[in-house]
């Protein structure tokens, strides 16, 4: 069997000595006896580290890695430059705990104070925390940021993520609050339907930029409208698209959030992902999580600590802001090496080419006979499509080494193109649908 | 140390991605952004030495020994590591087609049956990212069982005061109040105070077993007993299932629901502060509550983020439960018992145990003696820890004991790790009465000495600015 354990028999012996028992089980002696287990757990025996390497291997191997993936929502299938993967591995970084003493642990925490600074340029907000679980609890703490006594209510828009509304329904739950889910027209949330549910009692909106359509929302003019009703608004942004799109400060955001994967990190079957959260200054104090902040030591040299602790539960227990200690630490560094590996060209270049490549791909399927686009607003990376035959076209693509689209709806199929993919992968793409729609 | 940004040279850049090869699209021009993110410009030289300069001044595991109480800081195998990079899991999209995530399935499957064994339970999810999460999903299976069987009159979640902060805060996330009851001079529960608190309004109880003062709670059959006889439920926080697992399940202890940090127990990386995984066990009754992705798996129930969590996280902890197996489970655990119990066993006679009794995998200290004699904080001794390259214990928790040092050594540390450390305080015992100055500012051989916290929270400075 494995096992991680130094001590030695001889070792162990000696160690019961001293603290005056005279087997291991002596010390479970709080235990009543009835509960003990007396029968080996019904679990297989231990292994080496080579048959570890073989199980955990073949059960990989049991699951589908596509040459060519076409399918985003939620999940993007970006390029992590090799150093992005490299570092975030040193054991240092990866087995350290939260770094409450931060004489030892400077490094982690200037690296989140980094993080912190790049997710504030990258959406134009003043304070960013050091990460939450993912966008989508990313969305349900900023909402629970926004109510207070007279306005409890919580709007999201019908075109976010299904798993968005989802968890923000699950957490509004928890607290007893009223979600309302703002109707979609044409693939993008109705400006008419919003002005409606903007009564007193609403405390935020919620729209996700680009929606779950992949479609870009006007959301200044959203924005606008949630602010004259008194009511805070919430952008959750894609940050790949952010390198180049107008910042959710520019678009009048109180917070802004989302999901951090695209930033270096693996799609991983759907985790660990990141969840950034930013806001104005105004809300800084709200900010669940935890936050660095710069001081000094005794010396005056520069130091970094977890600060504003205040809002946190391990001090203000059932009053904290939110109940979050261990958030995604590594990941937001990892996003950092991201940012830092990509630069500020490298992203728009990313974000401009995953543009291109989709509006590319929707194009040429569009060209074919009795495929077309669902929308027809402007759009991102993502695009939905009616597509007849869609589980042979699927199909199709699979046995072509593409994971296509995701089916929603009735017909339609939801597209995705990264950066990742060349212009002969979706050329093959393409001609694999158009065969299988001329049979 | 400078900065990523104060290294960054205006038109310095890695060469990542080709040029396109399809033709160009601009976003429609009121959604263009209109000046770049100041993001830092660097050759891969460059971060390759940031990041190197920056990990010079972490200390992990790797470093030394780290006895963190209830953290859990136990070795993180490396394969692990290297099973959770393997392409066919890193590379899987999480809405391929479910015949395109056997694999994926089988490591869910296989977790939560080991899981369900180890803890006593019959359903397990391993949406919830973090221990935290995990809390506020379990407290959710509560208040949807109170709530399906329109049970409305029950609002209140009693937690002991030697509880972890995280819980009187899920509970508070879950709408309900919170009923804080006092520990006995034993740090257990208080029978009289809980049987006091229960009433047609108990919602359920939150425990640790063993409790956060390292005590395993004798009474706990009474105690889930009077909890269930009152009506509410009993949920397990798993924080410290590391010092009974293969010993004694939750499950028969009585509880309804657990969660399990795998970045304690199951020995999955902290990473600094996450991801960690906050698998939720149940009973047969609660599985219907369980959380699931509307869009992954089905529509209807609860969903406490995208998908089905930190999937990736759970592999390393499959590896390290495939590893250990039916023998190594209780190994680690009475190891990690015995290791706690001998370390105290060597500070007993300078150091107070708050509880001078056997312990299990923890033990707390008190150090108001000390303190009162010489001046020499808690604080001070764990500043004083940092110079001599071991991480210091949790300090001032439980809030139940003053000057608390709470040390959990675990079972991955050797008895020579565990004789240096114990020496190591013994020097510091004999220094607090000759040059309590001098710990007074400790760390003095760190990159900064103590930071001042207070100007940080009332000068906020959260990010950088060029000057």
């Amino acid at each position: 069997m494995g096992s991680y354990v130094p001590s030695t028999g001889a070792q162990r012996e000696e160690m019961l000595r001293a603290v005056g028992v005279s087997s291991t089980r002596d010390l479970f002696r709080d235990v009543p006896e009835q509960m003990l287990l007396t029968e080996p757990l019904r679990i297989p025996e231990g292994m080496s580290e080579l048959e570890v390497s073989r199980a955990m291997t073949a059960m990989a191997a049991e699951n589908r890695v596509y040459g060519t993936v076409l399918r985003g929502a939620g999940a993007y299938d970006h390029y992590i430059p090799s150093i992005v993967k490299y570092i975030p591995a040193k054991e240092e970084f990866l087995t350290a705990y939260t770094p409450y003493q931060a004489e030892m642990s400077q490094g982690l925490l200037q690296s989140i104070f980094e993080y912190q600074t790049m997710i504030c340029e990258l959406t134009g907000m003043d304070v960013s925390n050091a990460s939450v679980y993912d966008g989508a609890t990313a969305a349900a703490e900023a909402a629970a940021m926004c109510r207070d006594r007279k306005r409890r209510v919580t709007l999201i828009s019908g075109a976010a993520h299904p798993d968005t509304i989802n968890t923000v329904r699950t957490y509004c739950y928890g607290t007893g609050d009223e979600l309302r889910v703002v109707p979609v027209k044409d693939g993008k949330t109705d400006m008419d339907a919003l002005r409606k549910l903007l009564t007193a009692d609403v405390a935020s909106f919620y729209v996700q930029q680009p929606n779950f359509f992949g479609q870009l929302e006007d959301a200044e003019a959203l924005g606008a409208l949630t602010h004259e009703a008194g009511a805070l608004y919430i952008m959750g942004c894609n940050p790949i698209a952010l390198a180049i799109m107008k910042t959710p400060r520019d678009c009048g955001a109180d917070i802004a959030v989302g999901e951090g994967q695209p930033l270096g990190l693996p799609m991983g079957c759907g985790g660990p992902y990141l969840g950034y959260m930013a806001a104005t200054d105004k809300l800084m104090r709200k900010l669940p999580g935890r936050i660095v902040g710069e001081t000094t030591d005794a010396q005056g040299r520069r130091a970094y600590v977890l600060s504003l602790q205040a809002r946190e539960q391990h001090i203000r227990r059932e009053k904290a802001s939110s109940n979050i200690c261990s958030n995604e630490a590594l990941c937001a560094l990892t996003a950092g090496l991201y940012m830092a590996a990509m630069g500020p060209d490298g992203m728009a270049q990313a974000a401009e080419q995953s543009m291109a490549k989709a509006h590319y791909l929707a194009g040429a399927l569009c060209a074919i006979d009795g495929v077309e686009l669902a929308y027809d607003g402007a759009y991102f990376h993502e695009f939905v499509t009616h597509m007849p035959r869609r589980e042979e076209v699927l199909s199709a693509l699979a046995e072509g080494d593409i994971l296509g689209g995701l089916p929603i709806g009735e017909d339609g199929v939801l597209w995705c193109a990264t950066e990742k993919a060349s212009r002969a992968q979706l050329d093959k793409a393409v001609s694999i649908v158009k065969e299988v729609l001329a049979k | 140390m400078k900065l990523i940004f104060e290294k960054s040279v205006s038109g310095r850049r890695c060469t990542i991605l080709p040029a396109c090869d399809v033709a160009p699209v601009s976003l429609p021009a009121s959604l263009r952004r209109e000046t770049k993110p100041a993001l830092p410009e660097m050759s891969e030289t460059d971060i390759s030495r940031h990041y190197t300069e920056l990990c010079k001044q972490v200390h992990g595991v790797n470093c030394g020994f780290y006895p963190l109480g209830s953290c859990t800081m136990k070795y993180n195998p490396r394969i692990d590591e290297e099973m959770a990079a393997l392409p066919g899991f890193t590379g899987v999209h999480p809405l391929s087609p479910a015949e395109d995530r056997r694999g994926m399935q089988q490591v869910l499957d296989t977790a939560a049956q080991y899981l369900c064994e180890i803890t006593g339970m019959d359903g397990m999810t391993f949406q919830p990212a973090a221990g935290a999460h995990g809390e506020f999903t379990g407290v959710l299976l509560i208040k949807q069982y109170h709530d399906a069987r329109g049970d409305k009159k029950r609002t209140k979640i009693i937690v002991p005061d030697s509880a972890h902060g995280t819980n009187p805060a899920t509970a508070a996330m879950c709408g309900y109040d919170v009923v804080n009851i006092a520990s006995g001079e034993d740090g257990c529960v208080d029978l009289d105070a809980l049987r006091a608190v229960l009433g047609e309004d108990t919602a359920g109880l939150m425990l640790t077993n063993p409790n956060t003062v390292g005590i395993f709670d004798k009474n706990i059959l009474e105690i889930t007993r009077l909890v269930h006889e009152a009506g509410g439920l009993c949920y397990y926080d798993g924080a410290n299932l590391n010092a009974v697992m293969g010993v004694v399940r939750p499950g028969d202890m009585g509880f309804d629901c657990i969660h399990m940090n795998l970045h304690k127990t199951f020995a999955t990386p902290h990473g600094g502060g996450g991801p960690g995984a906050g698998a939720v066990g149940c009973k047969a009754f609660l599985k219907e509550y369980l959380p699931h992705s509307a869009l992954a798996e089905e529509p209807g129930h609860v969903q406490v983020r995208s998908f089905q969590g930190n999937f990736l996280v759970v592999v390393r902890a499959l590896a390290y439960l495939l590893a250990l197996g039916r023998e190594g489970i209780p190994e680690a655990a009475e190891n990690a018992v015995l290791n706690a119990n001998y370390l105290m066993a060597k500070l007993r006679g300078m150091y107070t145990p708050a509880y001078d009794r056997l312990c299990m995998h923890e033990f707390v200290l008190d150090l108001s003696g000390l303190k009162k004699e010489t001046g020499v904080s808690a604080l001070d001794v764990a500043k004083s820890l940092i110079d001599e390259g071991i991480h210091p214990p949790t300090m001032y928790f439980p809030l139940i004991v003053h000057e608390a040092l709470m040390l959990e050594p675990t079972e991955t540390e050797g008895i020579e790790t565990l004789d240096h450390a114990a020496e190591v305080l013994r020097k510091l015992y004999h220094k607090a009465f000759e040059d309590a100055e001098s710990m007074h500012t400790a760390p003095h051989n760190m990159p900064i000495g103590r930071p001042d916290e207070v100007q940080a929270a009332r000068k906020p400075v959260l990010r950088w600015r060029n000057a």
